[in-house]
């Protein structure tokens, strides 16, 4: 039987499009600026029919990509030219929410934000936090070691991810964590989190629900300057304090926030600050009084307490409508997540502006100060001859300065396809071999999502020299 | 580097490399020596690196810091509460000498672990030697990186199988000023174990939710931390949900923490082992254990067992097995460290095939044939 004729068997008409209309909205993702036209996509609506997939894969040596609300700002899920795409968002059943235990049993394509909603009767909720979290899947979280804007306190995805049930790229179904804070033995759990798609699909995720806190203090402050802001953002984790938020966006951001949303930040302000204090009525209250004795030091023009829930949620309307809000003041825009040593912050920031002087391409910047983590979006008009290539140089420029200030070319949104050439500036050869091997003992035919966070491997490239030998496998033989 | 009988010193990562790269037995990593279960066995060889030590960067501004796997836990403990900070999940047999390297390489967390997670949640890179000899490095030194896989994830737990750690990157937050500590007696472990769920599902940000048996049912022992003026009312808080309580004096407080944190159940002679559970677990499984006579101890609102077992590793196998838990030795003898119920073959078998071709550490599992 035919690969074609395979899925036909396996999925009815309406759930396996293949005409170029049906397809046109799986050729991208939210890194706008490629596409690629896959050959298929199906709907699975159950675990076994992605199952049954991945095996059809297997046997007729298909390449797939595993597909969750396409929001990935890396070229993760974009398609592959010869092969499928297997979209996941039919998966979007909670399979169980257990309040005592405190855990949700979730298929890959739930809604990030529907966990918190379930999760809300019970006063627990999903700690990460995306600001794509009202669209993005969890499957894709999962993909992808999603972070969000509370990450300084409660760390990204995997610090909330108890278990996985996954296909393996050759069809075989592995279970691993379980229900437990505590794994034991290799933490395979955390590594098939990050893992880009690489290692298979997750088809049900078990996840850590957090009671909510019993009380938040959100503060918005303004500065003249973004390094005022950054210098904030030092005294406040020098204090002692662990907000759970620590968050910056400066005057274009600021702007483009205001114009779509009317967050109600300060006009004309260079910077503002959000930091967030969340936790134990009485902790919070001790806290946030050593909270403004610091802001006191740091020269902010104008401080503010979000005095009610409405309040609060403004403030944070804007800071995650930040992206789409931005996206507006251009035709196209490309989102950088770099992360530097927080000490550093101040200075990339400014080396950043100088290179957008240089360039003459805007940048705006939003950012989870409190990790180091930069979001710098480049606006760019794709019309313009040149002008992509020029945005793109740039954002390499970043990517380095990110690498030569100790950090990280991506923070939370993946290495993708459209980062792979920066992996050797981060890992020496050795580093990047291990990880090819450790994908290809997984998956030696390179079909879950190839071209895809490795250097190297390109998406056309034939995959038949990388099968490992027989005796390499035994470890007899190992390649120099 | 220098050799006695079976033991090789290695002092530098490049004598690791050469250790690792000898023919010769298999080789186990030891640091402090702390959890013998996992650097001692019959036919291996012992790879002693106390003396790759030593903070490498520490600059309590970042939050973060880098050090040689076999740095004593006490030594980074020191270094970090000089500045106020500490590692929030509590690596257990730090006095004894536990290094961080057989921390991560174990994959053990204490009591401190119900606040913000586990070892593997504050690792955030790691520098090891694979069987091949080859240093490979994941993660980095920054406190969130999502660039290739996630190798800290990987050797967290990987209990000497997959690669000799040798220099690794944590990061650490800022130490509670003053702690609390609410003790309480309840009439059987089952419902220990119950008001330890409904109390970590409380708006409470517990330190520690530990539970044991007492020989009239069972103690709970509530441990808050934070700034000292907000204490008193949040322990006065915690007294009212917890009936028959009594709230420890700071001494108490500081000797009882540093007892479990020793891990000290039991006799030298029982094997010492970790279990990974849920509250529910606990009913059932704290009574086939009480029945073979083990002394049992449960951190993390009943996340983490400490079972001291008398009997053979076999039957610990059996019993654990039984009830679908996973466990680990971590001291008494124990030919394969793993008990209980077994980590996925087939992801794991593919990546030690791919770190260890030739076998230069133990295998994970007794060889199927
Ligand atoms: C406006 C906007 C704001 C954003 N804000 C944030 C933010 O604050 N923090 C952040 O971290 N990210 C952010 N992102 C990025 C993005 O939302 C995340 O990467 C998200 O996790 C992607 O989820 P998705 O469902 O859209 O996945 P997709 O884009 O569909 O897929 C992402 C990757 O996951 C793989 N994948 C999907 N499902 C599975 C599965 N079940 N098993 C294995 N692999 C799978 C895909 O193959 C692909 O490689 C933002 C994006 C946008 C557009």
């Amino acid at each position: 039987m035919s690969f074609s004729t395979a899925l036909e068997s396996l999925y009815p008409p309406a759930r396996l499009l293949r005409e170029p209309a049906q397809l046109a909205p799986y050729e991208s993702d939210a890194l706008t600026a490629f596409r690629s036209r896959p050959r298929a996509v199906v709907l699975p609506e159950s675990s076994d029919e992605v199952i049954e997939t991945v095996r059809l894969c297997h046997l007729h040596d298909v390449p797939f990509v595993a597909r969750g609300s396409g929001t990935s700002l890396s070229g993760g899920s974009l398609p592959i030219a010869d092969g499928i795409v297997i979209a996941l968002n039919r998966l979007n059943r909670i399979l169980r929410l257990d309040p005592d235990a405190r855990i949700a049993v979730v298929e890959p394509g739930v809604v990030n934000l529907h966990v918190t909603h379930a999760a809300a009767p019970y006063g627990l909720y999903y700690a990460p936090d995306p600001s794509s979290q009202p669209i993005c899947t969890i499957g894709g979280n999962v993909a992808f070691n999603s972070g969000g804007a509370h990450c300084l306190k409660y760390g990204m995805t995997a610090n909330h991810v108890l278990g996985i049930k996954a296909v393996l790229p050759n069809g075989a179904v592995i279970e691993l964590g379980g229900e437990s804070l505590e794994p034991v033995g290799p933490d395979l759990t955390g590594f098939f989190v990050g893992s880009e798609g690489l290692f298979g699909i997750a088809l049900e995720i078990t996840l850590r629900l957090l009671p909510r806190p019993e009380q938040v203090r959100t503060v918005l402050a303004s500065y003249h300057s973004l390094a005022a802001a950054g210098d904030a953002v030092a005294a406040v984790v020098a204090s002692g304090l662990l907000p759970a938020a620590l968050e910056i966006m400066d005057k274009l951001a600021i702007e483009a926030a205001e114009m779509s949303v009317n967050a109600g930040y300060p006009r004309g302000a260079a910077a503002v600050l959000i930091v967030e204090l969340e936790g134990e009525a009485g902790s919070v209250d001790a806290e946030f009084a050593r909270l403004q004795q610091v802001m006191e030091q740091t020269g902010a023009d104008e401080v503010r307490l979000a005095e009610d829930d409405a309040a609060r949620a403004r403030i944070w309307k804007g800071r995650k409508g930040a992206f789409s809000a931005v996206g507006r003041l251009s035709p196209d825009y490309i989102v950088q997540d770099g992360v530097v040593p927080r000490s550093r912050l101040g200075e990339t920031l400014a080396r950043i502006d100088e290179l957008s002087a240089t360039y003459d391409i805007r940048v705006a910047n939003v950012f989870h100060a409190g990790d180091g983590n930069l979001h710098p979006l480049i606006l760019y008009d794709g019309r313009k001859p040149g002008e992509l290539e020029r945005a793109e140089e740039l954002a390499g420029e970043i990517l380095t300065l990110c690498i030569d200030a100790g950090g990280s070319i991506t923070g939370e949104h993946g290495v993708g396809m459209e980062k792979r050439a920066y992996m050797p500036r981060m890992f020496t050869p050795v580093d990047l071999d291990v990880m090819r091997e450790l994908r290809w003992a997984v998956d030696p035919d390179e079909l879950a999502n190839r071209g895809k966070m490795l250097p190297g491997d390109s998406p056309e490239g034939s995959s038949a020299s990388r099968h490992p030998h027989p005796l390499e496998r035994q470890g007899i033989i190992s390649r120099v | 580097m220098s050799a006695i009988r079976n033991i090789i010193s290695a002092t530098t990562i490049e004598e690791v490399q050469a250790a690792v790269s000898m023919i010769g037995p298999p080789l186990l990593a030891r640091g402090g020596g702390t959890k013998p279960a996992l650097s001692q066995a019959d036919g291996v060889g012992t790879l002693d690196l106390s003396g790759l030590r030593g903070i490498s960067e520490y600059d309590p501004g970042e939050y973060t810091f880098t050090a040689y796997a076999g740095t004593p836990l006490a030594v980074v403990r020191h270094a970090l509460a000089e500045h106020g900070q500490y590692l929030p999940f509590d690596p257990p047999l730090a006095d004894a000498g536990a290094t961080l390297g057989g921390t991560i390489a174990a994959g053990v967390s204490g009591a401190g672990r119900m606040r913000y997670g586990g070892v593997r949640d504050f690792l955030i890179g790691v520098r090891f030697v694979d069987g091949q000899g080859r240093l490979v490095r994941g993660g980095g030194k920054v406190v969130k990186n999502a660039a290739g896989f996630d190798l800290p994830k990987l050797m967290t737990g990987s209990l000497g199988r997959l690669g000799v750690l040798v220099e690794v990157s944590f990061k650490v937050f800022p130490a509670p000023a003053a702690y609390a500590t609410v003790a309480a007696t309840l009439p059987t472990m089952a419902e220990a174990a119950r008001m330890v769920q409904q109390l970590a599902a409380a708006p409470v940000d517990w330190e520690a939710l530990d539970i044991a048996p007492a020989p009239k049912g069972a103690t709970l022992w509530a441990r808050l931390g934070g700034l000292k003026q907000a204490l008193p009312p949040r322990v006065a808080r915690v007294q009212e949900l917890l009936e028959d309580s009594r709230l420890l004096t700071p001494a108490e407080d500081e000797a009882l923490w540093r007892r479990i944190n020793a891990l000290d159940f039991g006799n030298a002679a029982d094997m010492l082992v970790k279990a990974a559970l849920t509250a529910r677990d606990i009913p059932a499984l704290d009574a086939a254990l009480a029945a073979a006579g083990a002394v049992r101890h449960y951190s993390a609102a009943g996340n983490l067992a400490w079972i001291a077992w008398p009997g053979s590793a076999h039957d610990l196998d059996r019993l654990l097995a039984g009830q679908r838990l996973p466990g680990l030795t971590l001291r008494g003898a124990a030919a394969f460290p793993l008990v209980g119920r077994r980590p996925a073959a087939a992801f794991l078998q593919p990546v030690k095939q791919t770190l260890d071709p030739a076998g230069r550490f133990p295998a994970f599992e007794q060889d199927a044939d």
